[in-house]
């Protein structure tokens, strides 16, 4: 097993940019998510570690050594892709032996290394089956073992979960992280899946339109974006955002919008122009009768614990999540607070989150 | 109202209907062959009788002229000869003649069997390396040259007949087994490569990337991964190719005389006395049917997935 590091990385087909100077530090045994809508260039960055794709400039340093230009087959990685490529003209046994066949181990060590990763996956009561008469979580699984009988440096994963069913994919995604807990194999793992890649990862990386906009543990890509597109991609729904036309100066900590002062952490970074946005998480506002944001019920979503309140206000939808026994109707006059501070301030140029007591 | 059948079930008149309109057609086609393999099961007397014969009693004649040179002798000449020891021998004699060698048929066959199958693989496995680079690689006016390959069956293959004649002479290409699958295989391969590309397109390109990533070169990919499950479209184009060249005439005519002529312009110059010898003409092409036959017999199943191919998502 070994860390991975991208340096500079770019890579274009023709006109297009799809992955641009993006720089990653992944480590040992950790597993990292490459989070972000689809043509976002993660799954590009993906094929790139392995070797499928060939970067346009950068450097990918497996371990200690430089990979870049290397073929797949010289990189000592394992790829599980999305639509699986389990070869279908073989048995689920020839498919895990595939790949040991070519590194010239004896018949006995590929059939221990076979039984081994089997068991472990437990798949070792369909080894003589053909490929076409398995379930999709079966299938997901002789990809994952196709994976693991080589013990490569690193495994890669493009969206492997993306083709099952929820239920099972909520199960799978249980194995996965069980698995990685057991063999401690340094995983990249694309997804377009937060809730996958919150539940996976050590580290996510977001990306979008072919930029890393931050890289760091699920928490904080939650608690403390980075970015306007981090804080709505991330979440469900994502972050509310209010536009207010004031700039903001170093340790301010009230903001006065509509004529209500509100509480905001102190803040210790100017903004660059006035044009900025507030943003709030819908679990951190709530419903009030005065001393809030003005506007009127829109939409109300049950979601089994919890309600997701939409309200129309001067300042677009603000989605709120309250309480299931708060009642409102829709079209009924309400206003939204903020129950707490935990509130971001984006500065409008840059679309990045500013520096405050709360995001350092 | 019959609600137990779906819509898209035809009705079983409609399938009645259906089955009598194939039987008809089949038993129609196959008047001509089964007068053929009765011809060569008749004698040369009843083959040409009028009216025909339809009821006969069958002879072995045709198919032991066809692999034998005979020569008549006098009765006499026959009296003084020791006992016939096999019964082709016999056959012979009773029509007062002599075995005097083997005939050129199954030189002739063989021919056929080397450049049919010969061409087939060769057009098989050069249009698979090349529908699989078209199918997958970044090639430079790939549409230009996809058209350029499919223009050279716009003309008929005849057309160019003459400086294809000439180019042999000049190269000593010409009556042997190399010109021949050389040839053929020129014909086959824009058919090869357009059907091909199709069946790989359908092959998603993950299969090889995954041999890649378990170490496999791209070559060893295409061999142990793509091949095999291009096999449908493999054996319909080998269906294609082997027939083209099985059955072509109008070359081997005119290119081949003796070393690598095939079966096709011999067996109608079989004269027997006093004419064509129908019966031997008969065998000729019965025998000749048979390995094309067989051929698609065996890849049967693949044909009709290939034929049937992309209608249905797996």
């Amino acid at each position: 097993m070994s860390k991975i590091k991208i340096v500079n990385l770019q890579k274009s087909f023709g006109d297009f940019t799809a992955v641009k100077n993006s720089n990653l530090t992944i480590n040992d045994k950790e597993f990292f998510v490459l989070l972000g809508p689809s043509g976002c260039g993660k799954t590009t960055t993906l094929r790139m570690i392995a070797g499928l794709e060939l970067p346009t400039s950068g450097e990918i340093y497996l371990g200690d050594e430089e990979v870049g230009m290397l073929r797949a087959s010289e990189r000592d990685i394992a790829f599980v892709f999305q639509l699986f490529a389990l070869y279908p003209h073989m048995n689920v046994k020839n498919n895990l032996s595939f790949p040991l066949k070519m590194q010239g181990y004896s018949r006995s060590e590929i059939k221990t290394r076979v039984e081994e990763a089997a068991k472990l996956l437990r798949i070792d009561h369909i080894l003589n089956s053909n490929i076409s008469s398995l379930s999709g979580g079966d299938r997901q699984r002789v990809a994952l073992g196709r994976a693991l009988v080589r013990r490569p440096k690193a495994f890669l994963m493009d969206e492997p979960l993306g083709t099952l069913d929820a239920e099972f994919r909520e199960l799978m995604c249980l194995e996965l992280k069980k698995l990685h807990i057991d063999i401690g194999a340094t995983t990249v793992y694309v997804t377009h899946d937060q809730l996958e890649a919150m539940s996976l990862a050590d580290r996510i990386a977001v990306m979008d339109g072919g930029e890393i906009l931050q890289a760091d543990e699920p928490s904080v890509i939650y608690n403390k974006p980075a970015t306007k597109f981090v804080a709505s991609f991330i979440g469900s729904p994502g972050m509310n955002f209010i536009s207010i036309d004031q700039g903001i100066s170093n340790e301010q900590s009230t903001l006065n919008i509509e004529g209500t002062n509100f509480n905001i952490p102190k803040q210790y970074e100017i903004s660059k122009g006035k044009k900025n946005s507030f943003g709030i998480r819908p679990e951190n506002l709530s419903l009030t009768n005065e001393g809030g944001l003005k506007g009127s019920v829109f939409g109300v979503e049950y979601l089994g614990s919890r309600k997701i309140v939409t309200v129309k206000t001067n300042f677009g939808e603000i989605k709120v999540k309250t309480d299931i026994s708060t009642s409102v109707k829709i079209n009924e006059n309400v206003q939204v607070k903020p129950s707490n501070d935990n509130i971001i301030i984006f500065d409008g140029e840059t679309d990045k989150s500013l520096k405050s007591e709360f995001v350092n | 109202m019959d609600t137990s059948r779906s819509y898209l079930e035809p009705s079983s008149f409609s399938k009645k209907l259906a089955a009598t309109i194939i039987i008809v057609y089949t038993v129609i086609t196959l008047i001509p062959i089964s007068w053929m393999v009765m011809t060569s099961f008749k004698n040369v007397n009843s083959a040409i009788s009028y009216p025909p014969e339809v009821l006969f009693e069958p002879s072995l004649e045709g198919y032991v002229n066809l692999f034998t040179n005979r020569s008549r002798q006098s009765q006499e000449y026959l009296d003084s000869l020791p006992a016939p020891e096999t019964w082709y021998e016999e056959l012979v004699r009773s029509r007062e003649m002599v075995i005097t060698g083997p005939s050129k048929f199954l030189g002739r066959y063989s021919n056929s069997m080397i450049i049919g199958f010969g061409s087939t693989f060769a057009s098989v496995f050069l249009g698979a390396l090349a529908a699989y680079a078209f199918s997958r690689f970044r090639v430079p006016l790939k549409d230009d040259l996809l058209f350029f390959i499919l223009s050279t069956r716009m003309f008929p293959p005849i057309a160019v007949a003459v400086p294809i004649f000439i180019m042999y002479r000049k190269l000593g290409l010409g009556d042997t087994h190399l010109g021949m699958i050389i040839l053929y295989t020129v014909v086959n391969l824009s058919l090869a490569v357009w059907l091909l590309k199709g069946f790989m397109d359908e092959i998603p390109k993950e299969y090889e990337e995954a041999a890649m990533i378990d170490g496999y070169s791209r070559l060893q990919a295409f061999f142990k991964v793509v091949l095999p499950q291009a096999m449908t479209g493999i054996a319909a184009t080998a269906i294609f190719c082997m027939i083209f060249s099985w059955n072509e005439y109008a070359f081997a005519v005119l290119l081949t005389q003796f070393n690598a002529q095939t079966a096709p312009p011999f067996i109608p110059t079989i004269i027997g006395e006093g004419g064509l010898d129908w019966p031997a003409i008969g065998a000729g092409t019965t025998l000749f049917l048979l390995p094309v036959m067989i051929f698609t017999i065996i890849l049967r199943k693949h044909l009709l997935r290939g034929i049937t191919f992309g209608a249905v998502r797996k």
